[in-house]
């Protein structure tokens, strides 16, 4: 209980509404000079339209509160909308970073509910698409957490890296972002040619430019100076908000799904848990740094293993048949048109699946009533979650120091507001 | 994912046969369910806070979502023959860190009274979610720190996530502009 104890008596979260919050905007309070200020919705370093209203003493913060809402767009209510084969294109615009993991989480509910086997190869994309798909998302956090202190070099680096990836997934999804790729039944698309050439050539140049990022950053005491010992946080109060994902791991707590609860085939690669020490900003700086390889290790080994095979279930129930066939055979015409229009059945019954995004644990919670679209769909983003964490990080440290820490959580407001 | 047996009788709502209560499997006095290897709880709502923090004993430490659902319209589901379907359900999600296990509570709530006890003494990130429930169905969760709207404005009408909050005719919310 001690944990919960000082959750509550640290008095970091900022319980105000909006509208006194907007009263009491930067007014001095004569008696313990106290003000109250609102960092955002537009400002560079929120990561789009966060807002987070912020209790100062001179310099230092008191009392924070993450004020999200401004990028809801009802997607969960959008998602009962649609059929199960177009939940997809929904669900992959909440978390624009890591649009396939999105995809993957609603994919495995839909394939738990309609209890279909999926491909040995298509698990395996999946993996590989995925794990392309976290060095891409981290790759984005290096080149924002540095632009946010100032490391503006390293902003151009770490767009120019992911942008090499991105121009994979162009090439086997037809998209930067947004893929629609993964969906209920396998991916949309096989690997194209010379697919294995495309990584090799990410793979040999990556090595070296995270070792310039290390010598850029990492070892620089202006970098440090900016990022240790800012934003605490200890395994028990990471716990006890519900954070995952590298903030939980930053604390030294080995937590990750892949490992801790495997899906896909991930009981079947080698791969390191990466987790730090003191809970701060440099962890969680240091640890995507490192997933980034590790990711990497993961990549290299999905080449190596991937199996032959179809890439998408031969379940008809789900699959549209393939498209030589619709020339010939007007059942099979019917059959794919059916299946774009109406959808297909899912029984009833209600799951919940989840997969370890870059950000944490992204969980798919999925009622259906029998019919060809969801009754219910709730993504549980991570981002949401984690940024709890926000006030109790920046509780008593600096204003400047918020950005790091603001930073550090890495949200993406597409998931955070869905 | 657990031991528990499946094995559990099940009705649809809309039956009511007599079957005696012992027919049903319990943990902790509330009946067990499994739905696709998943085992799901569904405690009463007098025993619901109680039941979060047994399971937290044992080593349910981290509630990893909570969100609600609108069961409107919907014949299909299936309930242990003790618990009758009410529109509305909380849906919890447990999760043993250090087990690498989860728990599934569903917890049924009336139209008519939608209010539950809060579980943020219990477990503090159910803050956000409990606020996002209350947004998108409701759901009131008494003893709540900070029962503000979360992801809609503050002077939203409705609840958009509810069934009978219709798609087609969203009328366009804007806030007042004073006089300027």
């Amino acid at each position: 209980m001690t944990t919960l104890d000082h959750l509550r008596n640290r008095d970091a979260v900022l319980r105000m509404s909006e509208s006194e919050a907007e009263e009491r905007a930067s007014v001095v309070d004569p008696d313990d000079e106290r003000m109250i200020i609102n960092m955002g919705p537009q400002h560079p370093s929120t990561h789009g339209v966060l807002r987070v209203t912020m209790e100062l003493q001179g310099e230092t913060v008191l009392r924070s509160k993450p004020v999200i809402g401004y990028l809801h767009t009802g997607m969960e209510k959008t998602a009962e909308d649609l059929t199960y084969l177009q939940g997809p294109t929904n669900v992959t615009r909440m978390d624009y970073a890591a649009p396939l993991f999105t995809e993957l989480t609603f994919s495995l509910a839909v394939e738990a509910l309609l209890e279909v086997e999926i491909p040995e190869r298509a698990t395996w994309i999946r993996m590989l698409m995925c794990e392309l798909n976290r060095m891409s998302s981290h790759l984005l956090f290096l080149a924002t957490n540095a632009m946010d202190l100032g490391a503006v070099g390293m902003m151009i680096y770490g767009w120019r890296e992911r942008e090499e990836v991105l121009r994979f997934f162009e090439k086997v999804t037809g998209l930067r972002m947004n893929h629609n790729y993964i969906r209920p039944g396998g991916v949309a698309a096989d690997l194209p040619d010379g697919w294995r050439e495309d990584i090799q050539k990410i793979l040999e140049v990556l090595p070296e430019r995270l070792e310039q990022f290390d010598v850029l950053m990492t070892g620089q005491p202006i970098w440090r100076e900016r990022t240790q010992g800012i934003g605490v946080i200890t395994t028990e109060e990471a716990l006890a908000l519900g954070a995952t994902g590298p903030i939980l791991r930053s604390t030294g707590f080995a937590w990750d799904l892949r490992r801790a609860m495997p899906y896909l085939a991930y009981d079947q690669v080698d791969f390191d848990i990466v987790v730090g020490t003191y809970g701060d900003t440099f962890d969680r700086y240091a640890i995507r740094l490192n997933e980034i390889r590790e990711s990497m290790r993961i990549v290299e080994q999905c080449i190596e293993m991937m199996p032959d095979g179809p890439y998408r279930t031969e379940d008809r129930k789900v699959t549209p048949p393939p498209r030589a066939r619709i020339d010939e055979s007007m059942e099979a015409l019917i059959h794919h048109f059916k299946i774009f229009t109406e959808g297909f059945k899912v029984p009833s019954g209600e799951v919940y699946t989840s997969v370890e995004s870059p950000r944490g644990e992204l969980g798919c919670y999925l009622i259906s009533d029998g019919g060809p679209k969801p009754q219910r769909m709730h993504i549980r983003a991570p981002s949401f979650v984690n940024l709890q964490t926000l006030p109790h990080m920046m509780h008593g440290g600096l204003l400047a120091d918020a950005i790091a820490v603001i930073s550090s959580i890495d949200p993406i407001m597409g998931e955070v507001d869905r | 994912m657990s031991d528990l047996s499946p094995a559990v009788e099940e009705e649809t709502e809309s039956e009511q046969p007599e079957i005696p209560e012992a027919s049903v499997e319990m943990l902790h006095g509330s009946a067990v369910t499994s739905a696709a290897g998943q085992t799901v709880l569904h405690p009463t709502k007098d025993g619901y806070h109680d039941l979060v923090q047994t399971l937290k004993d044992e080593g349910y430490g981290v509630c990893i979502d909570l969100c609600g659902a609108d069961y409107l319209g919907n014949e299909t589901r299936s309930l242990p023959i003790t618990i009758s379907g009410e529109r509305f359900e909380l849906v919890v999600n447990l999760l043993d860190v250090h087990g690498s296990r989860r728990i599934r509570i569903r917890l049924q709530v009336s139209e008519a009274d939608p209010v539950v006890a809060t579980i943020t003494d219990i477990h503090p990130g159910a803050e956000a979610m409990e606020r996002e429930a209350n947004d998108m169905f409701g759901l009131e969760f008494e003893g709540h720190p900070d029962p503000s709207p979360i992801l809609l404005p503050d002077d939203w009408q409705g609840h958009p996530l509810r069934k009978d909050f219709s798609l087609g005719r969203i009328p366009v919310q804007f806030k007042a502009v004073d006089g300027r």
